[in-house]
């Protein structure tokens, strides 16, 4: 193993041409993922950033949120069941709207709420015709303290604050209060027009000690079967698109990793090829297979892991350049993964070489 | 205790149906602080004796045993670890690791498992390349030494782990005959200065009163010995 560092701190131009091909596919792998990352952030935050457990959509709506219809005695239902601590309406609109000095409209997903989201201090209040704007927003005009135009009927909403990751299907979290929203989807789609109390779904957080599966389970019988009730991960991967999304990006990735084995596996086994006078040498010296090969794998991974910090750095630049509307999001766990599947990858790919190390005959170094 | 006792070895190979004999009943005693020079004809067994003297092939038939070790049925595991601990080679092409400077070439063979620690293996490494006289030339690659220096490196890691028996292979071929007698002097100084045996194999007969014995081989068959001129 200490040869095969050696050999690459004094030598490392040799692995130029692996090293080259991996920093690519590192640069591929994190654009993906961050690809992935950014437009399943952007469509799901309202969602993920709800503190209670559950989400109650009407059965009719296909777990649809645009769809769904929760009035005011489906939602008492809702609250007698056992393990229900408390309910929370949400409803949303998706709708254009004018910022002040910008010339192009800004998508915005108008939500009306009862229950703060993770990103809200817990005693939040806002008055009429006032919102919290997705931190996402900035990027488009949007400040504290504009007025925005919101929806067909331009009606002004005053940004009075910041939330952050609310975003709903690729558009801006703009949180109002619920009259605000009726009113903005009402102006949008007239024959959407809800009635005061009705929402389109509710959030449900749980009493203690309660299993989420088993309350979901209640308020769909309370109910008589006019709810479905999925928990907060479940209704992230009802949304539209989401599963194919993942799915699919997930399948170019791990294509994309195996790529890397191959051009690892290729390299080393050339370069094998090229050592076999150096391994036969080492052998009749007194070095094991298990060593030789050891070495090989420590350079496979060592390739690996600096490909990708450099990898990691062109993505980090080139990041900064891409256009806002690109929704690349790097995040760290994804940067792991990516480095770990690497990692993996390259020494599978080394180990394709150890038939070939197995079979080096000392005896070939004298004659 | 004779370093390296061969007896009735044999070493046979198969091309097809036919029966290649590399080796035919060879007997050989090389003693403790002995250095055998072995000469012969090309493909005539030389390196087949060397290479089954050193653990890295197995004989057909015979026994070897070197330092007091029967390896004659040795696992191909043992072999490493003999060959790692009782024997030095010096390769007739030198075979420098290219990437190791003159003390790590001498200390990889340590590395590969030795009771000895690394600083202790370094000591030992700058000692041996001192008294091969290059005490200045231990931080260069082997790209940046001479071919006699290079060999010199080779015969120092041939006696880095103190075997029981050295083994060369053609070590002047590739040097002139004054850098080759030079050579020479050097390892018959080493070797005879840590009473360690050697087998030298040459082609070249200039070069055999530097042995104390020299044995001819023929299509295998091992001549009787004759001591030095």
């Amino acid at each position: 193993m200490k040869l095969g560092l050696v050999e690459l701190r004094r030598k490392p131009l040799r692995f130029a041409i692996a090293g080259s091909a991996l920093v690519l596919l590192t640069v591929l792998l994190l654009f993906l993922g961050g690809l992935l990352d950014g437009l399943y952030i952007n469509s799901t935050g309202l969602l993920r950033s709800q503190q209670g457990e559950l989400i109650v959509y009407s059965s009719d709506a296909k777990d649809s949120l645009i769809r769904s219809r929760i009035d005011p005695d489906v939602r008492a239902e809702v609250e007698s069941a056992d393990g229900v601590a408390a309910t929370g309406g949400i409803g949303v609109a998706l709708v254009g709207g004018e910022v002040p000095g910008e010339s192009d409209l800004v998508n915005l997903s108008v939500s009306g709420f009862e229950l703060p989201v993770d990103a809200m201090s817990s005693d939040v209040s806002l008055a009429p015709d006032q919102a919290l704007a997705d931190r996402s927003l900035e990027a488009d005009g949007v400040d504290v303290g504009q007025r925005v135009l919101v929806g067909a009927a331009r009606t002004p909403i005053e940004v009075v604050g910041w939330v952050e990751d609310t975003n709903y299907l690729q558009q801006g979290g703009f949180f109002v209060t619920p009259d605000t929203w009726r009113r903005v989807l009402a102006d949008s789609r007239p024959d959407a027009n809800l009635p005061a109390g009705t929402f389109q779904a509710l959030v449900v957080e749980l009493a203690d000690g309660a299993d989420a599966a088993d309350v979901a389970e209640a308020i769909d019988a309370v109910t008589g079967g006019a709810t479905s009730t999925l928990t907060r991960d479940e209704a992230v991967q009802a949304l539209p698109g989401i599963r194919e999304q993942n799915s699919t990006f997930s399948a170019i990735i791990y294509v994309t990793l195996f790529v890397a084995g191959l051009i690892v596996a290729l390299f080393f086994a050339l370069l094998t090829l090229e050592r076999i006078g150096l391994y036969s040498v080492l052998k009749a010296l007194g070095a094991s297979s298990p060593q030789i090969f050891g070495g090989v794998v420590v350079q496979a991974v060592v390739v690996a892991v600096v490909s990708f910090a450099f990898g990691g750095l062109l993505m980090l630049a080139l990041a900064r350049v891409l256009p806002s509307e690109v929704p690349v999001e790097l995040v760290p766990s994804r940067a792991v993964q990516i480095v770990v599947g690497l990692v993996v990858m390259s020494a599978l790919g080394a180990a394709v070489s150890l038939r070939r190390v197995v079979r080096v005959d000392p005896a070939s170094a004298i004659g | 205790m004779a370093a390296l006792e061969l007896t009735d070895v044999r070493k046979t190979y198969t091309s097809g149906d036919a029966e290649i004999v590399a080796l035919d009943h060879a007997t050989l005693e090389v003693a403790d602080d002995e250095i055998v020079a072995l000469v012969g004809p090309s493909g005539s067994g030389k390196t087949t004796l060397l290479s089954i003297s050193g653990g890295l092939l197995t004989p057909t038939e015979g026994t070897v045993v070197v330092g007091g070790q029967d390896i004659s049925s040795y696992s191909a595991k043992q072999l490493t670890q003999f060959r790692r601990e009782a024997v030095g080679f010096v390769f007739q092409a030198v075979n420098l690791v290219p990437f190791l400077d003159a003390r790590e070439n001498l200390v990889i063979v340590n590395d590969f498992g030795s009771s000895r620690s690394g600083s202790e293996a370094k000591k030992r490494a700058e000692k041996l390349l001192d008294e091969l006289g290059l005490a200045s030339r231990m931080d260069n690659l082997p790209g940046e030494l001479s071919g006699g220096e290079r060999q010199r490196v080779a015969i120092g890691r041939a006696l880095m782990n103190e075997p029981d028996l050295v083994l060369i292979d053609e070590p002047t071929s590739a040097l002139d005959t004054k850098l080759g007698e030079q050579v020479m002097e050097l390892i018959v100084s080493e070797v005879k200065s840590r009473s360690t045996a050697a087998v030298i194999v040459t082609h070249d007969q200039r070069m055999t009163h530097y042995a104390d014995r020299t044995v001819a081989i023929t299509d295998g068959r091992l001549g009787a010995g004759r001591p030095a001129d």
